[in-house]
């Protein structure tokens, strides 16, 4: 038996009801991705893209269709059940990176371990680890107000990788960023996916887009097109 | 292990919230501080009283009755009660002579005197007129020198019995025994001194002087009403004493069989059940005001919640986000409801029984703070707190993540 694709996404809608009207914001996606790929997700405003990424990232569930995820069906679970596989299996990062205000960058990274009951040593450490990875070792005390755009998103990376999950999402996570922090960003998520991590990301910009393997084209809540890389930009290096 | 990984994240919610809002959780918690400051407050009280009273009414002596004109407890008219005929020295004698019940008995009369030693002057001393008997009735005792005998009494012998203050304002560290005062300018011998009372609310119980009655001045033809104080051996023989005194006295005042007691047959328990319902009065009143308070605190409470889980929207999102539970966010909320409301319990139990020490003070009672009061107070307020915050940390809890992280 082979092994089970990490995602797998089987005729997924969406529909959101706004009093009387209805939004339909994704038509039917089949997608299978496996583990360890680097996918980015493009497509124009308002094509469903985040809607799909909060379902993958379990944030949301579909009005219909069945999600995989490591083989177990998760579309139909209830809200602390959801709340256990976000824990475990999902590192989401955000494009306005969504950290808490008022304390440091070490607490925020250690917030998923909190709610995992790690004891205090264990998760401190962990969490000074994952700060480490992404360059921040000698900013863990600062708030985030007390940081950069960019060092903002690379605490929020480190809480995503900090529990070891199954896949890393980032919806836009270089969109509040300059062109040469979204392109440091970047050589953290290619850095991620160079030591196995399965990545998907969300994006406007094609030069962001050339970092990953595949790139899945959205349209109407439909998948228009998958265009698969020859080369990534790791690669070319 | 698990458990208290997240308990100090709890706490850690809620201090930021009651820091970030320091004066609104004040505010809010009022309500609860002055709830729970009231039965503080009067919890403290009453004990401090208790402590006291139920000494003082057992020294009255549960097996002794007091023979007045006025009963200790005026429920009935107050204007029949003056026109009643005074308690006189025939009515003891009558006693004396018909009553079997009683092992001891004694009259008591009354008055404020001024008293003179040498060149000091003591004004309004507590004069008190009995027999030999009345260190039995009264359960008093002499602390130095003696009582006086009966033969005394009959033989009226100008000798008293001085209270401790009456010692040491005249005497102070002088030896009174043996030394000549003067009471109403009339010489008496100082053959004793009472041991010490202390005070019964705010009168002072040591400023007295006990004579015997026979030298009370002009006790024969007394007008003013005095006390007869009997008392039995065994406690069941009360009963039948009352039945017994009463009687005698019927009988001596020729009461026809329609007419009602015109004197009073006092017991300490009397004091006791009007004390009682006096505490349990205010008790009741505190309790209401307390409920009150608490009830109004607690929808302070609520309402800041409420406003408190709006406010922290996307913070609940992003910790939902992260794979905080339904109950994990629950006991955020809740811990910071109990946290705001346990600050106004904490207030109130110090505001509570520092404000009983004023009263207690000013009646000469020691306090009695209690653990079983502090911690009904902590009670109250984590009730409340852990009750007005259910409805809050449940609506964050149901917040959908992806509408919280959204949240403007
Ligand atoms: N909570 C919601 N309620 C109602 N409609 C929604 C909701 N969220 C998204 N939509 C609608 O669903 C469609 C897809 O939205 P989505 O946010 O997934 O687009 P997107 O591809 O991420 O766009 P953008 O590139 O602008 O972020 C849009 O038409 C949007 O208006
Ligand atoms: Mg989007």
């Amino acid at each position: 038996m082979a092994e089970n694709p990490i995602i797998r996404l089987e005729d997924i809608h969406k529909i959101y009801t706004l009093g009387l009207t209805q939004v339909h914001a994704l038509r039917g996606i089949t997608l299978t991705i496996e583990r360890g790929e680097y996918v980015a997700i493009m497509g124009p405003s308002g094509s469903g893209k985040s809607t799909l990424m909060n379902i993958i990232g379990c944030l949301d569930v579909p009005t219909r269709g069945r999600y995989f995820l490591n083989g177990h069906d998760v579309s139909q679970l209830n809200d602390d059940e959801l709340a256990r596989i976000r824990n475990k299996e999902i590192g989401f990062v955000f494009q306005t990176f969504n950290l808490l205000p008022r304390t440091t960058a070490l607490h925020n990274v250690e917030l998923p371990l909190i709610y995992n009951g790690l004891p205090g040593s264990r998760r401190r450490e962990k969490a000074r680890q994952a700060l480490e990875k992404v360059g921040l070792g000698d900013r863990m005390h600062h708030k985030p107000n007390e940081l950069s755009g960019g060092q903002r998103q690379r605490v929020a990376i480190a809480r995503a990788l900090v529990n070891d999950p199954s896949i890393i999402l980032a919806d836009e996570p270089t969109g509040n960023l300059d062109s040469k922090t979204g392109e440091e960003i970047m050589e953290i998520f290619d850095h991620l996916h160079a030591q196995g991590n399965t990545i998907i990301l969300v994006t406007h910009e094609d030069f962001i887009a050339r970092h990953a393997h595949k790139i899945i084209h959205l349209r109407d809540g439909k998948i228009e097109d998958i265009e698969e890389m020859s080369q990534s930009v790791e690669e070319k290096r | 292990m698990f458990f208290w990984a997240r308990v100090l994240e709890y706490l850690r919610f809620a201090w930021d919230a009651l820091m970030a809002n320091k004066i609104r959780a004040f505010l809010t918690t009022l309500g609860i501080l002055i709830g729970v400051a009231a039965i503080i407050f009067i919890f403290t009280l009453i004990q401090g009283i208790n402590k006291y009273v139920e000494g003082e009414f057992a020294n009255l002596g549960s097996t002794t009755v007091y023979v007045s004109k006025f009963p200790w407890v005026i429920t009935g008219n107050y204007f029949e009660l003056r026109n009643r005929p005074p308690i006189t020295i025939r009515e003891y004698r009558a006693l004396e002579r018909y009553a079997t019940y009683p092992r001891w008995m004694t009259p008591v009369f009354e008055s404020m005197r001024t008293i003179e030693y040498r060149s000091k002057t003591l004004e309004s001393v507590y004069v008190v007129g009995c027999n030999e008997q009345y260190t039995e009735t009264h359960n008093t005792e002499t602390e130095l020198g003696r009582w006086f005998t009966a033969s005394e009494v009959r033989s009226a012998r100008p000798v008293c019995i001085i209270g401790q203050s009456v010692k040491e304002e005249l005497f102070g560290k002088e030896n009174p025994l043996g030394k000549r005062i003067k009471i109403n300018g009339f010489p008496y011998k100082v053959i004793g001194v009472l041991e010490k009372k202390g005070s019964f609310f705010g009168f002072n119980m040591d400023n007295q002087t006990i004579i015997p009655y026979t030298t009370f001045r002009g006790y024969t033809f007394n007008r003013r009403s005095i006390t007869i104080a009997l008392k039995v051996e065994n406690p069941d023989d009360l009963e039948p004493m009352k039945d017994e005194v009463r009687g005698i006295l019927r009988r001596v005042r020729k009461l026809s069989p329609r007419e009602s007691d015109n004197f009073a047959i006092n017991q300490q328990d009397m004091l006791t059940d009007f004390y009682r319902k006096l505490t349990g009065t205010s008790f009741l009143v505190v309790i209401i005001i307390a409920t009150i308070s608490l009830v109004v605190g607690g929808i302070g409470i609520m309402n800041i919640m409420l406003v408190s889980v709006t406010e922290r929207t996307r913070e609940i999102g992003i910790r939902k986000a992260v794979g905080a539970t339904r109950k994990q966010i629950m006991f955020h909320f809740i811990t910071e409801s109990l946290a705001i409301s346990l600050v106004g319990g904490f207030l109130g139990v110090v505001i509570g029984i520092l404000a009983a020490q004023v009263p207690l003070k000013y009646m000469h009672l020691e306090s009695g703070v209690s653990v079983g009061t502090v911690l009904i107070g902590f009670f109250f307020a984590a009730a409340v707190g852990f009750i007005s915050g259910l409805y809050p940390a449940y609506k964050a809890a149901r917040l959908n993540p992806i509408d919280a992280l959204r949240y403007e």
